[in-house]
């Protein structure tokens, strides 16, 4: 009976605010049949959509778990002045607005920004052109792989690495064949997490891109021109897309994680 | 391989942890590392291991000045308080790592060291293992063939026999100990038993504050311990405050019969261990409450004015109950 009331709260709030939404996107973008989503997402400028998402994120999600790795190995294994500080910046990206994310490029970079002479002069275009959307997600989804592979390194210590040292291994062997093998799954799911978010991201790339269709739409922003054009059925079937990317994601990190868990009750 | 401290200081945020340290370690010797925690033993050990960068004084090994010498490159075996072993490596991988990175000999000879090592620790049926499938003991020789697989001539242990149960504690003590002697190592351990220090080592070093209070070997420390401290550390005693009048302890804290001392009148402190106190039944201050026996000797609690003492008695225990005097049959005055 005690059991009974929050499992059933559990069991409605699931299923209305994450199961109805998700189901809702899958129906209406089948509504006019599995052909007319097709059609839909074989049009010029959602094919330029998809392309554009998946380069981004292709560019992305490896900067970032380069350096989301440098980051978590330098702030765990090692005490230097300022790593609070540097701790709580990481963070920022997930507690300032992305539409700000997406400003702080346009301020820097864009026609009448501090930079925005000189790459004029240049003919360098980063503000409602690739590069821009580039850097506002990878801004944006920075913390993904630091915070995810942070806590186990952090709990692992330096030990591992120290007798590495002691037995004669520079920093690459160290890293290659001690502290990465330790975090590969956490890494894996930070990598994923990371993914799922670069496709979706859409305030901080609404900022910088223009929404030029065909040129600097990504999926998430074709979608809301469609929407805008009444074309609800077409932004449907991309959401339902990108929703399918998003699960996917999911579906994998989830089974990492159900391998990772066997994993660790075989060591025990 | 000699290691030779000179005045060696380290400071960890504006708090020194080693303050001047000088010691000379013997080619092939056995020294032990003692004193309370935050002694600074794991920091002096790391400092010789070039896990510790940030120091002042001078540092040689095998006659050679250690400053700028990464740890990689010194070639010192090192045994981890926790082992640190590779949890993701077989026991076979961890013990090949080293020769691996430095790519001191082909896969096949590797294959083979590492066979001749673990038949060494005693361990040859448990290469293909992972750490967490092995006891604390099988870990720990893990640890040992790991850090003697690149032929290190100076063995460095933290807390060696920490971990262990006390049975398995005692035979590995004794096994090392030999391995060591056959291997022609030089090795420094930490302990916090001061019973195996001194049973173990040639030569303990009493640490304190970040200083080497005492270094000698156990003889020395026991009959000549530089001060109360050494003395009370390494086993246990019992404390007697007074004053000298005319040759003759007066104790003030304990109701133990004045002897007769060398030292001048005076404020004096006298320490003895646990079996330099006898029991004289007859009209004392001293009542027995408790004897038991363990092993040869029996461990007998009386209670002096009030205060529960710990003696060992070889033999003539009163019995429970009797009234006798406390006579001390060999003291340290300091």
């Amino acid at each position: 009976m005690s059991r009974a009331l929050p499992l059933a709260a559990a069991v409605v709030i699931v299923s209305v605010l994450f199961l109805l939404p998700l189901g809702t996107v899958f129906a209406e973008a089948l509504r006019h049949g599995l052909a007319f989503a097709r059609d839909a997402l074989a049009e010029p400028d959602a094919l330029a959509a998809i392309r554009l998402t998946l380069l981004v994120a292709s560019i992305a999600v490896p900067l970032n778990t380069a350096g989301g790795l440098a980051a978590a190995w330098c702030l765990t294994k090692f005490d230097f002045a300022g790593k609070r500080a540097v701790l709580v910046l990481i963070e920022l990206p997930l507690t300032i607005s992305p539409v700000i994310s997406g400003l702080v490029w346009v301020l820097l970079f864009g026609a009448n920004g501090w930079l925005g002479h000189a790459l004029a002069a240049h003919d360098v275009q980063i503000i409602f052109a690739v590069p821009g959307i580039v850097l506002a997600t990878v801004f944006v989804t920075f913390p993904f792989v630091a915070r995810t592979v942070m806590p186990l390194m952090q709990a692992q210590g330096r030990a591992q690495e120290e007798a590495a040292a002691m037995l004669g291994a520079g920093f690459l062997a160290t890293f290659w064949r001690v502290t990465l093998p330790d975090i590969a799954w956490a890494l894996l799911a930070g990598v994923l997490l990371c993914t799922a978010r670069a496709m979706g991201e859409f305030g901080a790339v609404s900022v910088v891109s223009g929404h030029i269709p065909g040129v600097t739409e990504t999926m998430p922003l074709h979608i809301e021109t469609l929407y805008n054009d009444y074309q609800s059925a077409a932004a449907f079937a991309m959401a339902a897309c990108l929703g399918l990317f998003a699960l996917v994601t999911l579906a994998v990190k989830a089974a990492l994680e159900w391998r990772l868990g066997i994993n660790l009750d075989g060591a025990r | 391989m000699t290691v030779t401290l000179t005045g060696l200081t380290q400071r960890y945020g504006g708090v020194a942890s080693l303050r001047g340290i000088d010691l000379a370690v013997r080619e092939g010797e056995f020294l032990a590392l003692v004193g309370p925690s935050g002694a600074g033993k794991t920091t002096l050990l790391r400092v010789i291991a070039g896990l510790e960068t940030r120091y002042s004084g001078l540092l040689q090994i095998g006659g050679r000045d250690m400053a700028g010498v990464p740890a990689r490159r010194r070639n010192i075996g090192f045994m981890f308080q926790n082992y640190a072993l590779f949890r993701h490596m077989t026991v076979a991988e961890n013990v090949a790592f080293g020769l691996r990175v430095r790519r001191l000999m082909p896969d096949a000879n590797i294959r083979a060291r590492v066979n001749d090592l673990l038949e060494l620790v005693q361990i040859p049926e448990l290469g293909q293992r992972r750490p967490a499938q092995l006891s604390g003991g099988q870990q720990q020789r893990v640890a040992l063939a790991r850090a003697l697989a690149t032929s290190p001539q100076l063995l460095l242990l933290d807390e060696p026999f920490g971990a262990l149960d006390p049975l398995v504690r005692k035979d590995i003590r004794t096994w090392l100990r030999a391995l060591h002697t056959r291997l022609g190592l030089t090795s420094i351990f930490i302990t916090h038993d001061q019973t195996e220090a001194v049973e173990l080592a040639d030569r303990v070093a009493v640490m304190r504050e970040g200083r080497i209070v005492q270094l000698g070997t156990p003889e020395n420390l026991e009959n000549a311990p530089a001060d109360p401290f050494v003395f009370a550390f390494l086993a246990p005693s019992i404390q007697l405050e007074g004053v000298v009048r005319a040759g003759v302890m007066h104790a003030e804290n304990l109701p133990v019969e004045p002897f007769r001392v060398t030292v001048p009148d005076g404020p004096a402190m006298a320490l003895l261990r646990l079996h330099q106190l006898a029991l004289v039944p007859g009209a004392g201050e001293a009542r027995v409450v408790s004897a038991r026996p363990v092993g040869p000797t029996f461990h007998v609690t009386v209670d002096a004015r009030g205060r529960l003492l710990d003696l060992v008695l070889l033999a003539d225990v009163p019995a429970i109950g009797t009234q006798c005097k406390l006579v001390a049959t060999a003291a340290k005055l300091f």
